[in-house]
């Protein structure tokens, strides 16, 4: 490899983390053909978040087919497969550079590199520990995360517990329910800071009703008790709920150490790398994509960021131009950030509010949503038209330089 | 074995002080013989009490009172340790610190700290305005005034510390009786015996009570008074990785009468850890965490390097200082009794568990055990887990534990062999397995089966 860049035949892509954004993103590239793409994964097997997820609310958006999470990661990772990319699993990124004769190196945690002319990074999102939410307390065994109970009970049909609490009411909290069942633990209440659930009536129904499981809002985990294994847990208001097993779910934080690692321009209160419509970060051929930078959304969403990049990818390779300034896209209180999503715009609120979103390009209004409810941890999913539009002419022409996008909340 | 199994030593408490003394009575001999050592303890594992939670430093000793036993064993515990730990693969990180004062009043506190440090034997420290403190320590926080430079203050694996020790001690014959709960001390002619509480025995010529925060009470069991241990918690907080740039030293606050104060500490491990707290409990078991604890530390963390609030936590413990009425270790010996007291060991007991070690040596030899150094006893060496260092996942394990990026054949190595994990907390101070950011998020249900521990026990 002699050339300064790659040329069309054998330029070479390699996307780091093979989840749904990320296999998304190598079919739709190796499809097209152009480049060798290779997916990197530290797990041993492929698939992402969706492989421990056992049940049903996957591919909706993107297969237009309802299924359940594994069967969801095993379809993605066949059609990338098939479409040529080389799917490598048990491969652990800890870096990658700048400089080698294409222009970036991915370097393995066993000293390897690869040359690539354009790298995704696609490393998803993990839940925050008890820890990182400093719940004070004894240090019991029996404190888990919706992660860790999902592939004990889906991936190696254990058991953690007998009598949970959940903490979040989310989508995700919701998820952690099932899990627990499947894994012969009774989960005795949902707790929530906020005033209400976060997630869809039917989920709420379906936990409330038919279930027959608490949702104890406007209260949020004091302390956890117990030494040796947990005991109880105690609510801001002084309750005590006996349970052997705590469940903390939700409040994502991206696995952004690659891309921080990597110099990355970060969006501070997503913890995100900040892109631009065309999932373009700020150091030229490095994308990003799926939940690493909007924490987090749904998998089909994540795959639907894909076909964005895929096409910005294919540009780069082609002009190897980049835009000057790929910057976050800013919010107003009560929004705490917002991020390029599935061809539209995704935002998160602090606090329950009633009222539109409100996109701005360089002081002009691009859209206005219609008046509802906003609630925290939901997704606040902006399309239109005009952003799909930018988004595309982005990816096209590679320039969409200093755009300064703004969202809001008007009542 | 025999429940009526007869030892020259047994040493009750296997944390960081009686696993250094378990070694270095395994490296000895007597006329007749290698010393038949047993090192007990009532946990099922070593280093697993309050030696498990501590700020990780290897002290220099600057900031002790002279003329204490504490100035006198802690620097000579720093040459021990420090020529030790590269040998038997404690990662130790040399950063040195810096004692940052944070208005006139403790500025000019400086020059004292200085005198005191030379009183301790240690001449290095070097006074330096503000403007250097920030040039080396360029995300402190505004309102630094000045600062005192400890160059030789530096960090240290605090888990690998006392399982090397044992791990030694157990390679040169000391037995270890773990998940022992000694509750009473009879003298019967010239042994002691000591019972636990579900009636196993083991009798002893000489005993050493390295019992931590149980100290005083095996000291009562003996007949024996003179301390109480009231044990201090101290709350830490454990930043994630990516905070590791925000310090290159040790950022320490000027001392106080009763505490060092809150520091903010890189740890070998690649985290940045704010703590800790200094609350005098009477609970020995209260090693758990407070709302106000917790928003103290932040308060202050935000004042010492304020960008580390904006980093991730990764974990968050309390560790309780065995702490008593006096200010110093309570090193005494009852020669009738045959027996030595290591009491009353707080923070500095880390650094100066080698220097205990060798006093208890003498003590012991001034009882009537004269002992002498063993010429066939075998040293060990340990995976350095050190993130400064070369880790076993570069040559290609395959890695379980990604956030520490831990390896299945180090998870497996740490569960066989003479000292095995027993639980997950043992796995995580021998690997860092799920020790990391995700805290289990990725790798708890692998772990698992890797190791058969159940998860809902």
């Amino acid at each position: 490899m002699t050339q300064p860049t790659g040329t069309d035949n054998d330029a070479s892509v390699v996307v780091v983390g093979a989840g749904p954004a990320g296999l998304t993103a190598a079919r739709l590239l190796a499809e097209r053909g152009g480049a060798q793409v290779t997916v990197l994964d530290r797990e041993p097997v492929a698939g992402g978040a969706p492989r421990h997820t056992d049940h049903l609310g996957f591919g909706l958006r993107d297969l237009r087919r309802l299924t359940t999470g594994p069967r969801y990661a095993r379809r993605l990772l066949a059609a990338a497969q098939r479409a040529g990319a080389t799917v490598r699993t048990g491969a652990t990124v800890l870096a990658v550079e700048s400089g080698g004769p294409r222009r970036l190196e991915v370097c393995l945690a066993t000293g390897e590199r690869l040359a690539a002319d354009a790298v995704v990074l696609a490393t998803g999102v993990r839940e925050r520990p008890r820890s990182a939410r400093l719940v004070p307390g004894d240090r019991p065994a029996g404190v888990f995360t919706t992660g860790a109970v999902q592939q004990v009970t889906a991936l190696h049909r254990g058991r953690v517990g007998t009598r949970a609490v959940v903490v979040g009411a989310e989508h995700v909290s919701f998820s952690a329910i099932w899990s627990l069942r499947h894994g012969g633990c009774r989960t005795v209440a949902l707790v929530t800071p906020l005033s209400r659930h976060q997630t869809v009536a039917a989920l709420r129904w379906f936990a409330a009703g038919l279930r027959r499981i608490p949702v104890r809002t406007g209260v949020d985990v004091a302390e956890i008790v117990g030494r040796g294994r947990v005991e109880a847990v105690v609510l801001t208001d002084g309750t005590r709920i006996e349970c052997d097993t705590v469940v903390f779910t939700g409040d994502w934080i991206p696995e952004h150490e690659l891309a921080r690692r990597a110099g990355l321009m970060m969006t501070p209160a997503a913890k995100a790398p900040a892109v631009d419509a065309a999932m373009r970060t700020s150091t030229p051929g490095v994308f990003a994509l799926g939940n690493l930078v909007h924490p987090a959304e749904t998998a089909d969403r994540c795959a639907l960021d894909a076909p964005a990049a895929a096409e910005a990818v294919r540009a780069w390779l082609v002009d190897r131009h980049w835009p000057t300034a790929v910057a976050p896209i800013d919010v107003v209180a009560p929004l705490r950030w917002a991020a390029w999503c599935a061809g539209g715009i995704t935002a998160r609120v602090e606090h329950p509010i009633t009222g539109r979103l409100r996109v701005s390009i360089d002081g002009a209004v691009v859209h206005r949503g219609r008046r509802r409810r906003l609630s925290p941890n939901r997704a606040l999913v902006v399309r239109s038209r005009r952003l799909t539009a930018l988004g595309a002419t982005a990816a096209q022409r590679g320039t969409a330089d200093a755009a300064r996008i703004v969202v809001d909340v008007v009542r | 074995m025999s429940d009526a199994a007869l030892f020259d030593v047994v040493v009750v408490g296997a944390g960081v002080v009686g696993c250094a003394v378990a070694r270095e009575l395994s490296l000895r001999r007597t006329v007749a013989g290698p010393l038949r050592v047993a090192l007990l303890d009532a946990n099922r594992d070593v280093g697993a009490g309050t030696s498990k939670a501590n700020t990780a430093i290897l002290h220099t000793g600057f900031d002790a009172t002279p003329g204490t036993l504490e100035a006198r064993l802690v620097p000579r515990g720093y040459e021990l340790l420090s020529a030790y730990a590269p040998t038997s693969g404690i990662a130790v990180e040399h950063t040195g610190a810096v004692l940052v004062a944070w208005d006139d009043e403790q500025a000019a506190t400086l020059p004292r700290l200085a005198e005191k440090a030379s009183a301790n034997g240690y001449s290095r420290t070097e006074i330096v305005d503000a403007a250097t403190a920030y040039e080396m320590e360029p995300h402190l926080g505004p309102g630094a005034t000045g600062a005192m430079v400890v160059p030789d203050e530096h960090i240290i694996d605090p888990w690998a510390t006392p399982l090397a020790f044992a791990e030694q001690a157990a390679a040169n014959g000391c037995t270890l009786l773990l998940g022992w709960r000694v509750v009473a001390a009879r003298r019967d002619a010239d042994t002691t015996v000591l019972a636990t509480d579900d009636g196993r025995t083991v009798r002893a010529r000489y005993v050493v009570n390295a019992a931590g925060l149980h100290g005083d009470t095996l000291h009562r069991a003996m007949g024996l008074d003179g301390f109480t241990i009231r044990p201090r918690r101290g709350e830490l907080i454990v930043f994630d990785k990516l905070s590791r740039p925000l310090v290159r030293s040790t950022v320490l606050p000027v001392p106080t009468a009763t505490t060092k104060g809150v520091l903010v500490a890189p740890t070998v491990f690649g985290n940045v850890m704010l703590g800790p707290t200094a609350d005098d409990i009477d609970d020995r078991g209260a090693t758990g965490s407070t709302r106000a604890g917790l928003d103290g530390l932040l308060a202050k963390g935000r004042r010492i390097v304020p960008a580390l609030l904006d980093e991730e936590v990764t974990a968050v413990y309390a560790g309780l200082r065995p702490a008593c009425e006096h200010s110093d270790y309570q090193v005494s010996v009852a020669a009738d009794l045959g027996y030595v007291c290591l009491g009353a060991i707080r923070s500095t007991g880390l650094t100066a568990s080698m220097a205990l070690a060798e006093h208890a040596v003498e003590l012991l030899a001034g009882m009537g055990l004269a002992t002498s150094v063993r010429d066939d006893a075998v040293t060990i060496r340990r995976t350095p887990l050190g993130e400064a260092g070369p880790r076993p996942y570069q040559q290609g394990g395959r890695i379980v534990c990604h956030c520490e990026r831990v390896t299945a054949d180090e998870i497996a190595a740490a569960c066989t062999g003479p000292l095995p994990a027993v639980d997950l907390d043992g796995l995580r101070r021998r690997t860092r397995a799920v020790a990391g950011r995700c805290q289990g998020f990725h790798c708890l249900a692998e772990v698992s089966a890797l190791t058969g521990w159940r998860l809902d026990r």
